[in-house]
This record gives structure tokens, C-alpha cells and sequence, in this order.
């Protein structure tokens, strides 16, 4: 084995023997000198993931997540140096994590967080302007044959749990203690200018942004969404879109 | 590719050159975007501002939107800490690419980069890990930064460590080996004086002396930061380079030593954890300016 991967191998195990051939100038343990490394590579993950992950962090609470943090970073490293793109398989390592098992939804929150940090430095686009919405509107023949393309900043997340309610009280909108956990919720993540905003979108409101975004025109994907949800209500989602900026274009 | 540079001494006496293209002879702070809008609100008086580079590695949204309005009005150093140049394995060119768009874009009067690596087959440490001082590494180094410096076409500032080992394999100090590295090279230094002092006390050497062994010629910039204290397994002080702290006095005293042999030299005010507030931070870089001040005052009687 190389000099470099003996290091990382002793790095990411706790347990691991200091690597050889490391000195000190007064002859004491290198080990403890090692140590600085070890905790340095640790630490400043799992805040990299507390960074990303905050909601997740306080549901768990802090002691929790980073035991938690800690052991996926010794299983998965980053394998990118961009750190914010560091995480993407942290929620699936939650669900199989025994200990979160009281917390169901905690995966399914943290799948959240990451849209909203995919979000944030997604790719800039314009969003249709109020005049082209009008244009649009003024026309509703040609509506069902409309096609839109999403912002690059849109995410959308169905969950058996409220995560959008779960997640919104801990921004201090609502009461957590009237939130109840088992009552499903679709989030529709997307940047309004500099803002990340998450949102609950009506029942088929997933169905319709998933057909709109795979390039189906308005009268297909609304078709689907009908088919999916009886109740599908196609203003209030198509308005939600717009007022978010979520789309860029409408032709 | 081998970039050849006139390799001088340090003097007193010799001219202070400014440029556009370079850092400013003065003081900058690290750009944190808890800052964002309180600077471009009140538009500090300050030399310059650097960045991580791998932070603004996204594709768009805030990072850049302020990025983009704060470098129309203030000189930028863009400081990456990803690239592992010091790695056993070929350095990633993806990355490399990557750097290179960013500096495109943003046209950063300097690119600096660590005598370090962290990096290994794939995955990423998030820490500056030390090498052995030995012929393989340096060829190495060396043969990293010709591939840096040719894919990016610039100059690039090298930093010094700290570090909290040594290796029995080293068979040069550290100043002679980062001496040979800017001669081969031709890339610059980063004189970062906490790391300088940081090292000394991890390792017993004398900080002024390591200092005043470097290719002073070379240094494009400084920089200053705090550290924390530790102690090593036979009680030893054993000091942690955090960037989370005020800078120490004997920091700064070791910044006034550096700069009587450089000259004014654009010095960065590095502060990465427990972001203070802004003012914090510019009140380190005025006390930082002053010193440039005098090291200006000093060069212009001596060359008078």
C-alpha cells in the first residue's frame, strides 16, 4: 500500500494504529499529533453536514446527528471536493440507520434539505415574465397544447410524512406540537430569485411538474395528474409555478 | 512545462511596484457569505477579498450573484484548497478545468494553492494533509504545479503548511525544500506567517529563521489567522491552525519580522470558523495596514 493510502486508511478508523514512520521532535506519541488530522477530517464533515442538514440536526438533536454524521463519513467520504454537492446518500444512510427508526420521517426530511441546497447554487435562469403569463392566459384555446421549462432550481418530494410542515416549523412558521407527522405532503422546492422557497404543492401537483419538466404540453400533463388525483386542481397548482418563478419558459 | 522567473534576493531598497493586475499592496479579509450583504451595503474600505475556490465550483444562485458585484468593486485572490498537489495520484483534471473557468470568469489578480494533499483514490479529506520532504515528493510537487500553472496560465502563490507530524523519511527542512520548489517551478509563495508560527512551535524551529530561509523575492501575499492550543503526548504545546480566532500577538509580531524583510505585501486577514462580525474582521485588517504602512515608510526612506 502507498504511504498516502496507509494514512487515510488510519484517518477514517478510530481504532487504526497510527501510520509508521511519523516523528516528533521531543520523541513523544506521534499518535496524539496524528489525532489533530483525525479530528480535523471528522469534524469538519460532519459540519459539513450539519451545514447542509440543519432541520435534520434539530430533530435528532445535536449529540444524535453527529454520532449519526460520523459514522457515514468513515462509510462514504466525500467523493467529490465540492462540498456542498457532499451528502447525496446521507437520507438513503439514515433510513437504513437502526437507531433513526423511531424518527420515520427523518430521511424523508433530509432529502428536503438537500433540494433546498441543490437549489441554492443551481444554474441561473429567467423566469416567464408577467406579460408572457398574460399573453398566455389571454388565449385559453391554445393552453392545453402549452409547454413549459422548468427552473433549474425545481424539486419536487412526495412523502408519506409532512415534511413541509416539519420543516416549516422549524423556521418558526407553525407549531411543531400541531403537526401531525403521518399526514402526507408533496414539497416543491425552487429559488425565487435568491430565496429558496419550500412549498407545498397540492395533490397532483407532482404528477403535473413531472410531466411538464419530461416536456409534455399542459392538456397531457394535466390529463395525467387527473388520472392520478380525481381531485386535481390545475389553477392552484399552475399558479403556485408561476408565483415562484418555478418555470422559464411557456411556448 | 518549466516557467523561468529571475530569482532574487530580497532587499531593502527595491521598488515598490503596483500593478491592476496585482494584488494591491494593502489588507483583505476572507469573503464569507454571511458578509454579503453587509458589504456590498457599506462597501468597506479594503484591499482586496479572497475566496475558496471549491466553494463557488456552482453552477449559479447567490454565491455567484454577490461574488460577481463584489469583484466589480474590489481586487479578488481566489485561494484554492481542493487541487492536492501533493497527492501520490495524477492531480484530477476535471478539477483543473474547473479552476480554470472560475478564474475566467472572475479574472482574480492571484491564484494560491497549498504544499499539501487531500485528496486519495476518489475520495476527498477536507484537510491539508502533511508530506515527507524527500526527492519523490518534491519531483512530484513540482511536476503538479507545471501542470497547474500551464492549464491555468498564470503564476501561482504556494503555501506554506502547518503541520503536526514529521516524517522519518524527510531528508530536507522545509524552507530549502519549498526554496527548491519556486526555483524549479517559478510559482510564487504564500507566506502564511500563522502556519510559519504554527509549524515552529509544533516542531521547535525557529519561526524567524524558517522565514528568512524562504525565496522572500517570490511571496505574493500573506496571511494571518488564529489558532487554538493543544498539547502533544508528552505535554508539549501543540497548536492547532484553526482560522478560528483573533490573530495571537505573536502572530503579529512575527508579521512586523516578515514584513521588514518583504516590504509591503498584500496580507489576507483568514478567518474560516466562528465568523465574527464584519467590523471584527476589518479592524484586523486596518491593524494589518498599518504595519504595511510602515513597512512602505521603511522601503521609501531605505530607497530614498
Amino acid at each position: 500500500m502507498s504511504d498516502q493510502r496507509l494514512f487515510i486508511a488510519a484517518l477514517l478508523d478510530p481504532d487504526a494504529p497510527c501510520p509508521a514512520g511519523l516523528t516528533a521532535w521531543n520523541g513523544s506519541d506521534p499518535a496524539r499529533r496524528f489525532a489533530v488530522y483525525r479530528n480535523n477530517v471528522v469534524v469538519s464533515l460532519i459540519d459539513a453536514l450539519a451545514d447542509t442538514f440543519p432541520v435534520t440536526l434539530e430533530l435528532v438533536g445535536e449529540e444524535f446527528f453527529r454520532a449519526m454524521a460520523g459514522v457515514f463519513i468513515r462509510a462514504a467520504p466525500p467523493s467529490s471536493v465540492l462540498l456542498a454537492e457532499y451528502g447525496a446518500g446521507f437520507p438513503a444512510f439514515i433510513e437504513r440507520f437502526e437507531p433513526t427508526r423511531s424518527v420515520p420521517y427523518l430521511a424523508d426530511v433530509a432529502r428536503l434539505e438537500l433540494l433546498r441546497v441543490r437549489a441554492f447554487h443551481a444554474a441561473d435562469a429567467d423566469p416567464v415574465t408577467p406579460g408572457q403569463v398574460a399573453r398566455v392566459l389571454a388565449d385559453p384555446e391554445r393552453l392545453p397544447a402549452l409547454r413549459a421549462t422548468c427552473h433549474p432550481s425545481l424539486g419536487v418530494l412526495c412523502s408519506r410524512y409532512a415534511i413541509v410542515s416539519l420543516w416549516a416549523a422549524h423556521q418558526g412558521i407553525g407549531d411543531l406540537a400541531h403537526v401531525d407527522p403521518a399526514v402526507p405532503e408533496t414539497a416543491l422546492v425552487v429559488r425565487t430569485g435568491l430565496e429558496v422557497q419550500v412549498l407545498s404543492l397540492p395533490p397532483g401537483g407532482d404528477v403535473l411538474v413531472r410531466g411538464l419538466a419530461s416536456g409534455l404540453p399542459l392538456g397531457d400533463a394535466t390529463a395525467r395528474a387527473a388520472s392520478v388525483h380525481a381531485d386535481f386542481d390545475l389553477t392552484a397548482s399552475f399558479a403556485l409555478l408561476l408565483r415562484y418563478s418555478a418555470l422559464c419558459s411557456l411556448s | 512545462m518549466t516557467i523561468q522567473t529571475p530569482f532574487e534576493p530580497s532587499a531593502r531598497g527595491v521598488p515598490i511596484i503596483e500593478s491592476a493586475d496585482r494584488l494591491p499592496l494593502r489588507a483583505g479579509i476572507g469573503l464569507k457569505p454571511e458578509h454579503f450583504a453587509e458589504i456590498l451595503a457599506t462597501e468597506p474600505d479594503l484591499g482586496f477579498f479572497e475566496i475558496h475556490a471549491e466553494n463557488y465550483l456552482v453552477a449559479g444562485g447567490p454565491f455567484h450573484h454577490h461574488l460577481r458585484r463584489i469583484r466589480d468593486r474590489y481586487p479578488l485572490s481566489i485561494h484554492g484548497v481542493g487541487l492536492s498537489i501533493g497527492a501520490e495520484g495524477p492531480l484530477d483534471i476535471a478539477h483543473l478545468n474547473r479552476l480554470a473557468a472560475l478564474l475566467d470568469r472572475y479574472q482574480p489578480q492571484s491564484f494560491s494553492e497549498h504544499l499539501a494533499w487531500s485528496t486519495h483514490g476518489g475520495a476527498f479529506f477536507n484537510d491539508l494533509l502533511p508530506l515527507p520532504y524527500d526527492p519523490i515528493t518534491l519531483t512530484r510537487v513540482c511536476d503538479h504545479i507545471d501542470q497547474t500553472q500551464e492549464r491555468l496560465r498564470r503564476r501561482i502563490l504556494l503555501e506554506n503548511p502547518a503541520t503536526y507530524v514529521e516524517f522519518a523519511a524527510s531528508t530536507m527542512d522545509e524552507a530549502p525544500f519549498i526554496t527548491e520548489i519556486v526555483r524549479r517551478t517559478g510559482c510564487g509563495l504564500l507566506l502564511d506567517v500563522n502556519n510559519a508560527y504554527v509549524s515552529g512551535v509544533n516542531h521547535r524551529r525557529d519561526p524567524q529563521t524558517y522565514i528568512a530561509a524562504l525565496p522572500l523575492a517570490e511571496v505574493g501575499e500573506i496571511h494571518l489567522a488564529g489558532f487554538a492550543e493543544d498539547r502533544d503526548a508528552a505535554g508539549a504545546p501543540l497548536l492547532i491552525d484553526t482560522h478560528g480566532a483573533a490573530i495571537a500577538a505573536a502572530v503579529w509580531e512575527l508579521y512586523a519580522f516578515a514584513l521588514n524583510r518583504l516590504g509591503p505585501t498584500p496580507t489576507l486577514i483568514e478567518r474560516d470558523n466562528d465568523i465574527p462580525p464584519l467590523p471584527t474582521l476589518l479592524a484586523e485588517a486596518q491593524c494589518a495596514e498599518r504595519w504595511i504602512g510602515y513597512a512602505r515608510r521603511d522601503r521609501l526612506e531605505a530607497s530614498a
